[in-house]
């Protein structure tokens, strides 16, 4: 860390001397809180959060844009965090996975489907997923089965199944009805029995187990 | 996986990214969105010195259309402002129906369109949109501005005219022609992935059978080369697909367009997806100008 008596640029400056290459200081709100960061001008969004921001949720998978599991919300829309430099987020706000939760710590609908429908299975994509559809929920807040199938199909999951992720897709959108008062059931009746079908929920249970089937 | 070293500028006028730009020569690099750019530098397959991000630049993401003038996308309007653009749709539907097929609503979030077009990648569909609309990129340089007709826009696979201290401002596209119908569609492993083959077809009728058809390619045969099938097609029927035409296309075609092998699919295969999708496309756009048509007709009609 250097001294409180260097100015930024003076730090910027001494960084390049040592490094031999340009570094920036960024400023950017995540997760509601406002901070600079400096960092060597050539790092991505995704690499910007993780390792000099500490917020570990947002995953880095391809690191080229096909996975999807490093998604994060910028201005609200969804992007690719390792498709962005990180000093483009400059004056912007960025929502991670860790942002989605309420300050009081209730879980965002999408994140209490994935609890409750096993969306969360090994758990690497899961961030990608979350953000990806709290995005599309704020578009579509009772999406068909079809619809909840296109807004996951740019997010890759290597645990081999989509229907529990799909059933969260449904069920967040109920429980996001229920919690601003409205019947939690959606005026399709065909997605919502989707999200409450037993068979959805209970395909993963513990090897051996007999629990879950609710 | 990560960019190699680079010095980045963020300009706040055009005029001053066109300085920079002048400045570091050709060892600079134009980034808007980055959705196609990043990849490459992650992949260390580009490594300019240079990096300017026009993306706080203002006034610089308008959309124009109108019947006389076309439709007039700037450098960073994104696929998704473009795609939900409702007087781009009227004036041309290709644009829109083309940006739905471009990767995932995610990438479209912050890809931008004309940066995709200069972006010249022959798997990419908005290249092979302009091409068969014909159309205009217009340049800037601290040397001037300048027009790059559509047809002298490709120099080959992610290869532009463009010189290195020039950016692309604003694409234009000219409006639809009454009785000229589009048609765009592809096949590809996931939805939003790069198309195995792609295909983008104008098609005109006159009494129910085609005057005039032309098609591009995604992924298939050559960057920015616009196919005339007039001759192959002319006088097939616009409401029947069972006309024996219509097969001699996929038949013609499958000749006509050289096709490459890859990792995922053979060029055998993506031949036979040439034939196959030559005739659908096609057909789906003298479908579409007999829609037109009848939507002209009935509006008249209504008066």
């Amino acid at each position: 860390m250097a001294k409180a008596t260097h100015s930024i640029d003076e730090q910027l400056a001494e960084l390049q001397e040592e490094t031999g290459e340009q570094h920036l200081a960024v400023t950017f709100t995540l997760n509601a809180v406002t901070q600079t960061v400096v960092l060597p001008s050539r790092t991505l969004a995704s690499d910007a959060i993780r390792h000099h921001l500490r917020q570990t949720g947002t995953h880095v998978g391809c690191e080229h844009g096909v996975c999807g599991a490093c998604t994060v919300l910028l201005d609200g829309k969804p992007v690719r965090s390792c498709l962005v430099l990180a000093a483009s987020l400059e004056g912007r706000e960025v929502t991670t996975v860790e942002g989605l939760v309420e300050p009081d710590g209730t879980l965002h609908p999408v994140q209490q489907a994935f609890i409750d429908c096993h969306g969360l299975q090994c758990g690497f994509c899961t961030p990608g997923f979350v953000t990806t559809i709290a995005a599309f929920l704020e578009e579509n807040d009772s999406p068909t089965r079809e619809e909840a199938t296109d807004a996951i199909a740019g997010n890759l999951c290597r645990c081999t199944g989509y229907q529990n992720i799909r059933a969260a897709v449904l069920r967040a959108a109920e429980i996001k009805r229920e919690r601003s008062g409205e019947f939690p059931l959606g005026e399709d009746d065909e997605s919502s029995r989707a999200s409450l079908d037993p068979k959805v929920r209970g395909t993963t249970n513990p090897v051996g187990g007999r629990a879950g089937r609710a | 996986m990560k960019p190699s070293p680079l010095t980045y500028h963020r300009p706040r006028s055009i005029d001053e990214a066109c300085q920079i730009l002048a400045d570091v020569a050709h060892e600079g690099k134009v980034l808007a969105g980055g959705q196609s750019l990043i990849p490459l530098l992650s992949m260390r397959l580009a490594a300019p010195a240079h990096l300017v991000d026009i993306g706080s630049i203002p006034r610089l993401d308008a959309v124009s259309s109108s019947r006389e003038l076309g439709v007039t996308f700037d450098a960073l309007t994104t696929h998704s402002v473009l795609e939900a653009d409702r007087g781009a749709a009227q004036v041309q539907p290709l644009i829109g129906r083309g940006l739905r097929l471009v990767a995932h609503p995610t990438i479209r979030n912050r890809g931008t369109t004309v940066g995709s077009i200069v972006h010249a990648d022959p798997s990419a569909e908005m290249p092979a949109v302009l091409a068969l609309l014909g159309g205009s990129v217009t340049v800037r340089s601290v040397r001037g501005v300048r027009e790059i007709r559509s047809t002298d826009l490709f120099a080959g696979p992610l290869e532009t005219t463009l010189e290195a201290d020039e950016i692309a401002t604003s694409v234009t596209v000219p409006a639809a022609d009454p009785g000229v119908g589009t048609a765009i569609d592809e096949i590809a492993r996931r939805h939003g992935d790069y198309a195995l083959v792609g295909v983008a077809a104008q098609v005109r009728v006159e009494g129910g059978a085609v005057a005039e058809a032309r098609m591009t390619y995604v992924s298939a045969g050559e960057l920015g080369e616009v196919v005339d099938y007039t001759d192959v097609l002319r006088g097939a029927s616009a409401t029947d697909d069972r006309d024996p035409l219509w097969r001699n296309l996929s038949e013609f075609a499958r000749e006509r367009i050289d096709t490459e092998p890859d990792i995922h699919a053979t060029a055998r295969y993506r031949s036979q997806l040439v034939a196959a999708l030559t005739a659908r496309v096609g057909f789906a756009a003298a479908q579409d100008a007999v829609l037109d048509g009848a939507a002209v007709h009935a509006s008249a009609g209504g008066r």
